[in-house]
């Protein structure tokens, strides 16, 4: 079975899943509600602070809950010893990472899409004329958190205290997506906004280089 | 015998490396004696490099060859790492002070550096959750290839970020220009730190290997007392 289909039906199996309960998208909807709330207390939400200050604690706030969110990706797998299924199943191991990716990407995205116009109302900054250009940068930043969170995940799903070792193993590592999109949002947020293209390339850059390194060390990843 | 001559030759060439420090190097026109402080930062910052270079060798070598012995010579390296990273942001930190009046600044190096000590110490956090040896030896081998695909990262992004948003001028621009003596001094206190590096580095493989062996033993010390008490209770029923 090729790759690519192998992780579509790996996708939906994520998908449905997820939607019988919805325990997960729910607990990411509100864990970053309530840190965009905390956030207001942090400084004074004026609409001008709120344009130099909002893409960084938006983001911040992004990889708090993702970090959060991708532990179950593989820790679920634990459970009933699904992993040890899946691997015998004639799918590459890769197809494996590929559909619990895209999940996640899916997951985190309708999160997202569900708050930046929470925080954008409650932050006093107009974001009606940057929702296209704004979506692709929250798109390619997404993008890399979910693929290294992916991969953590199935790191740490074997060690004994996950839920703290994988935001303690993810964090570092995103630091540069971070320096990335929020740069590339604040050129959003600005008077003028405008699409910034160093940081995109660099963001996309990121997501090619660690789709790369996953791909090839995926057969480590998932090993018995 | 030979362990000890060559912690005799580390230990003398250090020594002179100090004295040259101290004595030989000339003293620098702003900032006087505190600069020379910066023989031994540069000398803990190529050591860091030089042996985590050696750990994602390492890394990549387990990976491929599946032989214990990489997995020895890479949690060495890394934690020789982390200790010279420790080391060369503690003097960086106390040298700045006076310097240049900050403690510390987020420009591309320093905030790289700080970086790659939280990724290696995560590193060696990751491997102490680990229970199973091949487990632990190859999901930390991936993060570590992980942690060094993202150090250049974490470089150019700072720069980028930083050229856009200038920093306050602190540094005044070092590497533009260095006295030759100050030059050779600082070559000599590289190339005296990267024994005493090697030197901590065998020493923790050899502990590495030999942890390995005693957990062989003791593995098969219990098959062995399981094996006789099966004998033992067959014989008596």
């Amino acid at each position: 079975m090729g790759t690519g289909r192998a992780a579509a039906i790996l996708l939906a199996k994520e998908l449905r899943l997820e939607f019988r309960t919805r325990e997960l998208l729910t607990g990411t909807v509100i864990f970053v509600l309530v840190v965009i709330v905390l956030f207001s207390f942090a400084f004074d939400p004026t609409s001008a602070d709120s344009r130099r200050y909002g893409p960084g604690l938006l983001w911040i706030a992004f990889l708090f809950a993702g970090s959060l969110m991708l532990h179950p990706s593989f820790a679920r797998e634990q459970t009933n010893q699904t992993l040890d299924a899946l691997r015998m199943t004639p799918v590459s191991p890769f197809a494996i990472l590929l559909g619990k990716m895209l999940a996640n990407f899916i997951f985190l995205a309708i999160a997202e899409a569900v708050l930046v116009p929470v925080f954008a109302v409650l932050y006093n900054v107009p974001l009606g004329g940057v929702a296209g250009r704004l979506a692709l940068v929250l798109a390619l930043g997404t993008l890399g958190l979910v693929i290294t969170g992916t991969v953590f995940s199935a790191v740490s799903a074997h060690a004994r205290m996950r839920e703290l070792l994988l935001p303690l193993l993810l964090l570092p590592i995103l630091a540069p997506l971070l320096i990335a999109a929020v740069e590339a949002t604040a050129a959003l947020f600005a008077e003028q906004p405008a699409l910034d293209p160093t940081w995109l390339t660099f963001l996309g850059g990121f997501d090619i280089v660690f789709l790369t390194a996953s791909w090839l060390l995926c057969d480590f990843l998932l090993e018995e | 015998m030979k362990r000890l001559s060559i912690s005799v030759l580390a230990a003398a060439l250090i020594f002179f490396a100090g004295y040259a420090a101290l004595f030989v190097a000339p003293d620098e026109s702003t900032m006087h004696a505190i600069q020379r402080v910066f023989y031994v930062h540069v000398a803990l910052w190529s050591a860091m490099y030089t042996a985590l270079t050696i750990a994602l060798i390492a890394n990549v070598a387990w990976l491929a060859t599946r032989q214990m012995k990489w997995d020895w010579l890479g949690v060495s390296a890394v934690e020789v790492g982390v200790v010279s990273c420790t080391g060369g942001l503690a003097t960086g930190v106390l040298w700045g002070k006076p310097a240049w009046g900050i403690w510390w600044t987020w420009d591309a190096r320093l905030t790289t550096a700080f970086i790659l000590w939280l990724l290696y110490i995560a590193y060696l956090l990751l491997r102490g959750l680990l229970e199973d040896p091949e487990r632990r030896a190859t999901l930390s081998a991936v993060f570590g290839i992980f942690a060094s695909l993202d150090a250049p990262l974490v470089y150019v992004s700072n720069r980028l970020w930083r050229t856009q948003h200038p920093a306050p001028v602190m540094f005044g621009g070092d590497n533009s220009y260095l006295d030759p003596t100050m030059a050779k001094v600082l070559v000599v206190c590289i190339f005296a730190i990267l024994p005493v590096m090697i030197f901590v580095l065998v020493d923790r493989y050899r502990l590495e290997r030999m942890r390995h062996e005693a957990e062989e033993l003791r593995l098969a010390m219990e098959d062995r007392t399981e094996e006789a008490n099966r004998v033992v209770t067959r014989s008596t029923a």
